[in-house]
């Protein structure tokens, strides 16, 4: 073709990710079936899919989950459901994700003219502008009220509880995706904007992402990252053994607020989105936020035991769209079951207690709170750097970096950051389900 | 034993009494539990812990047990239990993973008596043995379950269920050693209390958690489990499998589940969600709860029977902090409500029909059909216990079958196809329309249509045809709507000994005596109406009258050589359609006939060639609305059509559009998609016009570059080609052409059709696998 005089694009990207070497990824034999399946059924294996498949049995549940959100029967037409992930993804400046879904929305018949701003979309779709930016930055906030603006008898447009909750699980399923796309550094499609490039490759630039890590080889402060790791395990093997201490009421609190408040800094403010993910966001200048120091009026905290996933949340999501709550259950279960029993370069480990506080600090973030966790071993288990990559990438997702990513467990393997991430995602996933589904209950009562 | 019959004693000496009443608390409860002589109540919740006396009016609240300015998370409770031989002990389960004893004895403010942190994560319960008095079982969501004994200061012995979350622990009424265990992971678990290292028996119960278990307190071998899967198990463990004896589906998922004391086969059971009742449940009967107590305004979290012996007073608490006293005699009985009837119609046509056997005692004296009415005995068994206080309950079932052979809708479908509609003067379709009726053998339809040319051709020659269906073979449906319809009133006040049901059941036993009379009352009557107008045959057949054209004339002369070999054969068909008629149907169905007789038996005097035909509108009109009413609108719009302008005006809009929509509806329904088209097209109604207009976007991609088409018409924009060109003969295809919505490419119906005989892959030579189906 280029003998004709047609400018063949060439990918740019080196591989799915920008922040794991491509090699890392495909190597390994034991998710080749999952992958031949996916390309199967999809037509493409697609970046997310090819980082997922460091965690097969993660990958395999993940993907029936999307199947049944995006293709199976629901209340919401194919279209709308592409769109809504469309609007969820913009608001954490996903330019994967959102074009991702906008090639989605127009192969499922979508107007194009919507992709090109959301002041195209019909009102009903644009009602959902509420729920979708809180549920992303800010879940605490969501009310009984914000439900029944969408769906009580007078509201115009109406939205009923079936397709509410189909909404909701599209936007809360979409954000936390972007949590994960942004943490693994995802590089574009190739047939992504910034994707490719027409230009022939000058021998002088190679070929590399933008936010690749800037200290690929030389890692000079490996010598500590050894012992970090031994530290560790020797904290994960005190923690289990640890006879309860006599702690009271106050202090226990006290430790809850100091995880949640502690001022972790996230990154530089990035340069302004994209255009193309711009138009499609309403407020773009609200964003996660934390809680308000303790005293001044702190939203109150949500008690794991008073609203559960397994006692309340799947009952609620199952009756209102069968068999999802069955789906999501599962994702849930096999994130917190997932483990290979090894840490870094250490065999037969006991990881159970890191997962734990990972998924547990996640939570406090967004304001839940176990009876049953000593929040003293989040600061125990989890060091500073982790903090800072885990809070940036549940909170603000955009602002993920290379070097944040490389900054932590300088001695794991990148599958078990990839399993940090997907513990990251999926605690994001339930804490944004949660407070909806608890405004819903609050409101169908 | 010996104290449990003290127990009973004390009941005697002593009864309860009391009212329905409530009292708020301050906050959520969240567990609730009684002391052994039934006058005090413990509520623990997340920020409550109180003693309530329960009065003859009132509660009136007796100690808060919260104490101190902050108080501790020990007091966050998830479960409380009354101990039911010391009347001091309480033990509560703290959400923080803490187990805590009171003792009420305490001269102190603060009763907190023990307190076992050994647990890692939240405690979901707590379980006194019955009969020991030191003995406390807990059950956590770490998995493991313990057995402290209060005399020391730390648990005896560890129960591991090898997973996550024990939510329940229940000792065994009978047995002293034996406890069972409920998990989030659907299993139910036996264990020795001497024996920590494995557990006697384990099944899976339910799928999901399993919330709650109960022992039964009388019967040794029944346990009673709910779980989120909406559905309360009752397992006979005395055999060597666990055995499913019961199984009660609720609408929401069990939280709590209790045995009604006294009552063998009752129990209470509340949810978990959205539902805010307390059902009580007849396990017997388990597709409608006993009774229900629907004071709660949120979720009931907490049940218990006030005292092990009495079966008329329930606790309960509640989220919406409230804490009440139900009476039994105060509860709702859903079963008044029900509706002892039911009709159901199957995929086949078939007819099920449900009913108090009281209903159709009549049924002795039914004459039995041909075809095969099977009546299939439901239910039914007698009370085995003369105090039970539900009445005796059996319902008849009888199924109708649709015989097979004579699938009813068939006529639909050829008249559907063969009636022509437009494109032919209207005698012609007249003519036609008839000759189709004629040959589905409905003669009984192309009477009346004839009929209807007849009038209306020989009054002002406007050569108007009409057409004629038969309203017989709609007529199971039209008669089995109607008898829903009636059915129903009677139904919401239906109760034994009501006079409502004598009067249904007169009903019933004179149409069941009618029911075969009748339907040679419909043959007969048809024969009648031959023996009764033979003015019609004469006009039919008698060609000297002035005002008929002669190609109707002709055409009728033909029938009417048909006409009486099909008189017989009519009746013949009424029988073979006469499993379709039955109980209360039959009362409609000796009505039908006589109604278009009388519509007949009117037009027929009218008849007069003198007469304007703007005369014989309101006759039309009323025809039509009699046929579409009795769900004949093929027939009332094939005649709207082909009238079209004449009759238009007469009939209302929203009423022709009605019957539009219901035409195309059932002609859809059976795909005959030509037709539907072709009489959305007909219609004169707008709103049903612009049926044609909708969804009439076709997505297609070019068969070139494979890029959806955006513009109109068949030239990509993209790669600038015509993407309709065949890919057999190469040629722009015009008219019908087939494409694979696999690969894109396509061509000729008739091109593709060949190609596909012979081969599997697409024409076009890329490789797909078309499919042509």
């Amino acid at each position: 073709m280029s003998e004709e005089g047609i400018e063949v694009p060439r990918a740019l990207a080196s591989g799915p990710s920008a922040f794991i070497p491509a090699k890392e990824l495909l190597i390994e034999g034991l998710n080749q079936d999952i992958l031949v399946e996916s390309f199967l059924s999809l037509g493409q294996v697609d970046h997310l899919t090819m980082v997922m498949a460091l965690h097969p049995s993660y990958l395999s549940c993940f993907l029936r989950t999307q199947h049944a959100l995006f293709e199976l029967d629901g209340p919401l037409p194919r279209d709308w459901r592409h769109y809504v992930s469309v609007m969820a993804a913009a608001r954490h400046h996903c330019s994967y994700m959102v074009q991702q879904h906008s090639k989605a929305f127009l192969e499922a018949g979508g107007d194009e003219s919507w992709l090109s701003g959301i002041k195209h979309a019909p009102v009903k779709l644009r009602s959902l502008h509420t729920l979708n930016k809180l549920l992303a930055h800010r879940p605490w906030l969501i009310t009984q009220q914000h439900i029944q603006e969408l769906v009580c008898a007078g509201a115009e447009p109406r939205w009923s509880l079936a397709e509410l909750i189909h909404a909701v699980i599209l936007m809360a399923h979409t954000h936390s995706l972007c949590s994960f796309v942004w943490g693994c550094g995802l590089n574009p499609e190739p047939d992504h904007i910034g994707g490719y490039a027409f230009h022939p490759p000058s021998p002088s630039h190679i070929p590399r992402s933008p936010h690749s890590p800037a200290h690929e080889d030389g890692r000079p402060e490996l010598v500590d990252g050894a012992v970090e790791v031994e530290v560790l395990m020797k904290r994960m093997v005190e923690l289990q053994q640890q006879q309860e201490e006599e702690c009271t009421q106050e202090e226990m609190v006290t430790r809850f607020e100091r995880q949640r408040s502690e001022s972790i800094p996230t990154a530089v403010v990035r340069g302004a989105p994209p255009e193309l993910v711009l138009c499609l966001v309403e407020e773009p200048e609200f964003r996660y936020e934390d809680f308000a120091p303790r005293g001044e009026q702190s939203p109150s905290t949500m008690r794991a035991q008073d609203y559960s996933w397994e006692d309340h949340g799947f009952s609620l999501v199952q009756r209102l769209l069968p068999d999802m709550g069955q789906f999501l259950d599962e994702e849930f279960q096999v994130v917190s079951n997932l483990t290979y029993n090894r840490m870094a370069m250490h065999e037969d480990v006991d990881t159970y207690t890191l997962r734990k506080a990972l998924w547990n600090y996640i939570h406090c973030l967004y304001g839940i709170r176990y009876d049953d966790y000593d929040y003293g071993s989040v600061n125990v288990l989890l060091e500073r750097s982790l903090k800072v990559f885990v809070k940036t990438m549940a909170c603000h997702p955009e602002q993920t970096t290379a070097r944040i990513y490389h900054a932590f467990w300088r001695h794991f393997r990148h599958s078990e950051k990839v399993h940090a991430n997907l513990i990251v995602m999926e605690a994001r996933l339930q804490a944004a389900l949660l407070y909806t589904l608890r405004s819903i209950t609050a409101y169908i009562k | 034993m010996e104290k449990m019959s003290r127990v009973t004693t004390a009941l005697g000496s002593s009864s309860i009494t009391g009212r329905t009443m409530f009292c708020h608390l301050d906050a959520p409860a969240n567990a609730i539990s009684v002391c052994r002589d039934a006058a005090q109540v413990v509520v623990a919740g997340r920020n409550i812990f109180k003693i309530y006396a329960l009065e003859e009016e009132q509660f009136v609240e007796k100690l808060n047990l919260r104490v101190g300015r902050k108080p501790s998370l020990n007091f966050s409770c998830a479960d409380v239990m009354w101990h039911q031989m010391e009347e001091n002990l309480l033990a509560t389960a703290a959400t923080n993973g803490a187990v805590v004893t009171w003792n009420l004895g305490k001269p102190s403010r603060n009763k907190q008596d023990q307190l076992f942190t050994e647990h890692k994560r939240t405690v979901n319960k707590v379980c006194f043995h019955p009969t020991e008095a030191y003995m406390l079982l807990s059950g956590s969501q770490d998995g493991f379950m313990k057995c402290f004994d209060l005399r020391k200061k730390e648990s005896v012995s560890t129960f591991s269920g090898q997973s996550e979350s024990v939510r329940d622990v229940q000792f065994s009424m009978k047995d002293y050693f034996t406890f069972a265990a409920s998990f989030e992971n659907g299993n139910v678990q036996l264990w020795d209390i001497r024996r920590p290292d494995r557990y006697e028996r384990m099944f899976t119960a339910h799928t999901g958690p399993v919330f709650c278990c109960d022992w039964h307190p009388d019967d040794r071998g029944w346990l009673a489990t709910g779980g989120r899967d909406k559905m309360v198990k009752v397992w006979d463990m005395t055999t060597n499998r666990a055995k499913e004896i019961y199984c009660v589906q609720t609408i929401a998922s069990v939280a709590r589940v209790k045995w009604r004391p006294e009552k063998k086969f009752h129990l209470a059971t509340c949810s978990m969600m959205v539902d805010h009742n307390i059902y009580v449940w007849d396990i017997r009967r388990p597709f409608i709860p006993f009774a229900t107590f629907e004071e709660h305004k949120d979720v009931t979290t907490g049940i218990v029977w006030r005292h092990q012996h009495d079966p008329h007073y329930l606790l309960s608490g509640s989220k919406d902090s409230t804490l009440y006293q139900h009476m039994f005699k105060d509860a709702t009985r859903p079963v008044d409500k029900a509706n002892p009837e039911g009709l159901c119609f199957g995929l086949m046509g078939d007819l099920a029909f449900a009913v108090n056997e009281s209903l159709v005692s009549s049924d002795a004296g039914r004459k039995p059909y041909p075809g095969g009415d099977r009546r299939y005995p439901f239910f039914s068994f007698k009370k085995p216990n003369p105090t039970e206080q539900f009445a005796h309950v059996s319902s008849a079932l009888s199924v109708f079958e649709t015989d097979l052979d004579s699938s009813r809708m068939d006529w639909f479908v050829k008249t559907a196809q063969l009636y022509l509609l437009s494109g032919k003067p209207f005698t012609e379709l007249c003519d036609h329309n008839a000759t189709v009726a004629q040959e589905l053998k409905r003669p009984q339809v192309r009477r009346v249509r004839t009929k209807i040319i007849i009038r209306i051709t020989g009054t002002a020659n406007l050569n108007v045809s009409a057409f004629s269906f038969s309203m017989k073979e709609m007529g199971p449906e039209s008669r089995l709507e109607r008898c829903k319809g009636e059915s129903r009133p009677d139904n919401v006040h239906l109760e034994p000994g009501n006079s409502h049901i004598s009067n249904n059941n007169e009903d019933n036993e004179e149409t069941e005596g009618s029911d075969g009379p009748t339907e040679y009352m419909f043959g007969d009557a048809e024969l009648d109406d031959d023996d009764l107008y033979p003015m019609e045959h004469d006009n039919q057949t008698v060609p000297e009258e002035p005002v008929y054209t002669l190609p109707p004339e002709a055409f009728q002369l033909r029938h009417e050589i048909i006409d009486n070999p099909s008189a017989p054969e009519h009746l013949q068909q009424d029988k073979a359609d006469s499993p379709h008629v039955s109980g209360n149907e039959a009362e409609v169905a000796c009505l039908t006939p006589i109604e278009s007789f009388s519509l007949i038996s009117i037009s027929q005097p009218l008849y007069s060639p003198h007469l304007h035909a703007s005369f014989f509108c309101p006759i039309v009109r009323e025809m039509l609305s009699h046929y579409a009413e009795r769900g004949d609108v093929q027939m009332a719009v094939s005649v709207l059509i082909v009238l079209g302008e004449r009759i238009r005006k007469e009939i209302d809009d929203l009423t022709q559009e009605h019957w539009y929509m219901s035409y195309i509806d059932l002609l859809q329904r059976f795909e005959l998609w030509n037709v539907s088209n072709e009489v959305i097209k007909l219609s004169t109604c707008s709103a049903i016009t612009c049926l044609n207009q909708t969804s009439t976007t076709l997505h297609i991609n070019c068969s070139n570059c494979k890029r959806p088409m955006s513009n109109k018409g068949w030239i990509c924009d993209r790669c600038r080609q015509c993407a309709s060109a065949c890919a057999v003969c190469h040629h722009v295809v015009k008219g019908l052409f087939v494409w694979c919505q696999g690969c894109s490419h396509g061509g000729h119906l008739e091109h593709i059709m060949n190609w596909l005989k012979n081969n599997s892959h697409c024409p076009a030579g890329c490789g797909h696998l078309c499919e042509y189906t």
